[in-house]
Parts: structure tokens; sequence; C-alpha cells
């Protein structure tokens, strides 16, 4: 069973005050997420991302479309108490205390009594939220209060968690500790949902991401698969300073340093610069592959004419 | 009613009483006692009167501002600050939010309002030195009161989840207002002619009748209230609390959280 099952919801809201005019925030979305897995749905801010997390929250409803959460629909009430959400920049009751807060959202979930004060002392610790007794959220850092954040997105042992940038506003530190909880989640077979734009903890988090810009789906699938979809680059390096003309041909970027050259050129060109080298009778040093980095091909996807990714988009997402 | 009805309510209580919304009861004591003692010296066989009417009067617009000024916030600063989202994301209907979200104003407003009837009380024992039977009817007027609370409650939920606060404020304020002169409405559409009767008529049966709910000139001057006034305020109040309620349901239920 899928964790989460998107098919076709779409969102377009009405600007304007007098002369309303659709804008369109998500473009009709096909999306699954298996159980257990981790995945980033990426993309510029803007791109559809915190639109569909709360279509999918039933905070803002859909234009068409619909979905299935953990097998059911999306709209059953009874669902929610198996999901936990970590809003974008979180904002909570700043009158109460954490555990005063964390009490209130455990009665919501429906959390018996006696289980809730030790699960309420548990996810704080687990956040690295201690010596905080008292202390009312509105004296709480940015950091702090996203860390709070995510225990209440958890403080109810759900199955599924949607996390909408859960990094924003925590120091490096901050990050590889949830960065860490991320992990532990899946380890524990908690499946993760989470969107981002910073694309290092995505390459490092995810079994699968995927890539949204204006509102539209761009691609999904497994973080290497997608690298591996980059065409690839290879550096070599020779001694002395002669460049042949033959490898200019084959559109390397040659650079002379010392009494050495280092060339980068596209991975399939690699065996014909092997011997055009090798007719030259240049002694090659070192061959290396240059890694892409999801960020790359973020970068191309999103530079890639939309018009041109419509068809690769949706198939890909469809089948996914 | 559901748990979770009983948790957004006293979550709202709390947030009320931790917003120091019940400091006004001693605004309101410093009132009440400067005028006992001042009454006590200026008026003569007329100081329970003055005390009462004064005191109820007291009570009816602390509670009507009170229930304005926090119940168009109730949904509209939820939304504005986005606490609302890691609530709708539990299992909590949009409709037990908003029924939450009422009775807990509501109990602020019955808590505040006990205080300020100790208030009242001890004014009157204060400047008449002992109760007297009719002096009983005072509950009635508090109770009275408090459906009158419920009705601006409701009304300010309905307009704070669809409107800005400001415009909340000013169509809640606006409708308590000419609700209070509502019986007057009624006889001018009974005066008038043609369209304008049928306008004025509609106009007067809509707004909430605020004229029947307030006895304090009644029950200052120890005239008799029947028992079928206190049954058909009750109903007429309660009713209109679950029009204006099903109605603030009715736009939540549909309401984008943008």
């Amino acid at each position: 069973m899928s964790a989460i099952e998107i098919l076709g919801l779409e969102k377009t809201y009405l600007v304007g005050f007098w002369r309303k005019r659709p804008k369109r925030a998500l473009l009709p979305l096909h999306l699954q997420v298996e159980e257990g897995e981790i995945f980033g749905f990426l993309g510029p801010n803007g791109a559809g991302k915190t639109t569909t997390l709360k279509l999918l929250m039933g905070l803002v409803f859909p234009t068409a479309g619909t979905a299935r959460i953990l097998g059911r629909s999306w709209t059953d009430p009874e669902v929610k108490a198996q999901i936990g959400f970590l809003p974008e920049q979180p904002y909570f009751y700043d009158y109460l205390t954490a555990h005063e807060l964390l009490d209130y959202y455990g009665q919501l979930s429906g959390v018996p009594g006696q289980d809730r004060k030790r699960r309420i002392e548990a996810v704080l610790a687990r956040v690295g939220l201690t010596d905080i007794k008292g202390l009312h959220l509105r004296k709480f850092s940015k950091g702090m209060l996203q860390r709070v954040g995510i225990a209440q997105a958890i403080l109810h042992d759900p199955k599924l968690v949607f996390l909408d940038e859960p990094m924003s506003g925590l120091d490096p530190l901050g990050r590889r500790e949830v960065r860490n909880l991320i992990e532990q989640l899946k380890q524990e077979g908690k499946t993760v949902f989470f969107s981002t734009h910073i694309l290092s903890d995505a390459e490092a988090l995810c079994d699968r991401v995927a890539i949204i810009d204006h509102g539209e789906l761009r691609s999904v699938g497994a973080v290497e698969d997608l690298i591996a979809s980059v065409q690839g680059k290879v550096e070599m390096m020779w001694q002395g300073t002669q460049v042949p003309a033959s490898l200019k041909a084959l559109g390397a970027e040659c650079h002379v340093t010392g009494d050495a050259v280092r060339a980068i050129l596209a991975e399939n060109q690699q065996d014909a610069a092997i011997d055009a080298l090798r007719r030259e009778r240049i002694r090659l040093i070192a061959i290396t592959p240059l890694r892409t980095s999801l960020e790359a091909y973020f970068v191309e996807k999103l530079q890639s004419s939309p018009a041109a990714e419509n068809t690769l988009g949706t198939a890909v997402g469809t089948k996914a | 009613m559901t748990a979770r009805i009983i948790h957004i309510a006293r979550n709202t209580f709390r947030e009320a009483v931790r917003d120091r919304v019940l400091y006004n009861l001693i605004a309101f004591a410093l009132l009440l006692s400067a005028a006992a003692i001042l009454v006590g010296q200026i008026s003569i066989g007329i100081e329970r009167l003055v005390v009462i009417n004064l005191g109820l009067t007291a009570v009816s617009l602390f509670g009507v501002v009170i229930a304005i000024f926090i119940g168009i916030g109730l949904v509209s600063k939820e939304i504005e600050k986005r606490t609302l989202y890691t609530v709708l994301s539990r299992p909590v209907r949009r409709w037990e939010f908003i029924i939450g979200k009422f009775f807990g104003l509501a109990g602020t407003l019955a808590v505040n309002t006990f205080f300020m009837a100790i208030g009242v009380f001890g004014a009157l024992l204060y400047v008449v030195h002992k109760f007297s039977a009719p002096d009983a009817l005072i509950l009635v007027a508090l109770y009275f009161i408090i459906l009158e609370f419920f009705i601006i409650c409701s009304l300010a939920l309905l307009f704070s989840s669809f409107s800005s606060p400001l415009l909340s404020a000013v169509f809640a304020f606006s409708l308590f207002v000419i609700g209070s002169f509502a019986d007057d409405l009624r006889g001018f559409a009974g005066m008038a002619h043609g369209l304008t009767r049928w306008v004025v008529t509609g106009v007067a049966y809509l707004v909430p009748n605020f004229s029947t709910l307030n006895v304090v000139n009644a029950i200052a001057h120890q005239q008799p209230l029947s028992a079928q006034l206190i049954l058909q305020n009750t109903f007429y109040a309660l009713f209109y609390t679950a029009m204006a309620l099903s109605g603030a349901v009715l736009v939540f239920e549909r309401r984008n959280l943008k």
C-alpha cells in the first residue's frame, strides 16, 4: 500500500479585488509515495510545495483531483490521527509553555492522558529541548520554535510525517540533528514527506525526490537515478602544455597549469579523447569522473524549457 | 459534545485569561466602588435604583466589549498567525473548532459575569445595607445579559470566519447598537407603508433583538418579570446563537486557509 497517492490534485486561486482572475498554483499532480521511504519534495520558492502540503492537510480545497493517504481518503478526519504535520515557519500559541502546547495537541490527537506526559518528555528530549519547563513560547527563539514544531508533529507517533521546510531557522548543528531525527523516523518504519529547497539535505536523506516548479511536476525518482540521467563529465590530466586540436574539437575545456593540462569533457567523449592523446604520444596522468550533484540536476531541470519537460514530467510522475 | 470541543474551549479560555482579559474586573470593581460611595453620598431614596442600573449596565457593556474584541479575533487571528494549521491537521473537524471557540469565549464571559455579579451585589449591600426579595431578580437580568453575550459571541465568530478583524468589529458593534433598538425598529416598521414596510420589517426581525433581553430598568424599578418572558428570551437567544454559529460553520467549512 502506498503511503500517499496524489491523483490529479490541482489548485487555482482567484486573485484580484474587482476583476478576479485565475492563478494556477498547482497543475494536476500525480504522485505516489511508498510506505517507509523518505520523500523529498523540491522546488524553488513559490513552486507549489506548500500548496500541495496544504491540500493534503485539508487546509485548502482542490479545484480538482483527489488523494489517498494510508489507503483512505485524504479528507477522512481519522486519517489525520495517523499523520504529523510541521508547517513552514511554524507559529504557536505563545501564551503556552512547550509542555502545555504539546499536551493540548496530544489531547486533540487523542493521546490518552497517562501516556501523554511520558510522550511529551520523550519528544522534547528527542528534539533537544530540555530545561524549558515554565518558559512561555513567546520567549523561544526561531530555532527552538522549529524544534517544538517537529516535536508536535511526531508526538502522537504518526505513521506518516509531513515536514514543510524542516531545516528552516536551524543552525548547522540543529540541521544535523533534524537530519538524524528524520533518519531515525525512517528506521522506525515511518514515512517522511518533506519539502525543502536545501538540496544537500534532500540528497543526503531522501530515497526519492520530486521536483516541482511553477506548480508543475518536473521530475520524480530515486536521487541516484535522477543524477545519473544527467550527462556525466570527466576530468582528464596529462603531462606537458600541448593541447591537441582534435581534443578541442571534442568540446573539451582545457586549462594549462604549470607543466600539466586539465581538460573537462563529456563522459561519452572519453574514449575518443584517449585515442587523440595516444596519437599525439601524450602521457595521460589521470581520468576522474565528475560527480553530478542533485543541485546540478535541479538547476538543469529548472532551466530547461517547461514545454519540453511537460511530457517527461507527467510521464515519470504518473509512473512513480 | 466531543472531547475535542472541550479541549479547544478550555484552551480558548486559557488564552483569554493569560491575555489578561479578566483584568477588566479591576476596572469594573473600581468603577462600582466609586459609584457606590458616590451614590451613598448624593442620592436619597434612589440608591438601589442607581446601583442596579449602573452595575448591570456596566456588566453588559464590559462583556459586550470583551465579546466583540475577542470574538472577532478567534478565527482570523488563528488564520493570520497560522496556529490553525497544526490544529486542523489533527483529527479535528472544522465545526468542532468553531463550536469549541464559541464555548471558550462564552465560558470566559460567564466567569467574568460571575465575578461582576458579586461586585454588583456587594455594591448594593453597601448602599442599602440589606437585600430584599425583588433583588433576586437581578439574577434574571444577569442571565439575560449572558444570553446577550452568547448572541454577540456567535455573531463575532460569524463575521470573523470570513472578514478582517476590523470589519468584523464594525459589523458586530453595529448589530449590537441596532439590536439594542430592535423594538423601536419594529415599531417603525409597523408605521411604514409599501416596500419600506417590508424591508424594515425584514431588517427588524433579522437583527438580534437585544431590547427584549434588557430588563435592567424594569428590575431597578422592582417590576415583576413573567416566566413566559424568561422562557421566550431563552429560546430566542439560543435559536439566534445556533443560527449564527451554523452560518459561521458553513462559511468556515468552505474557507481556504491560504
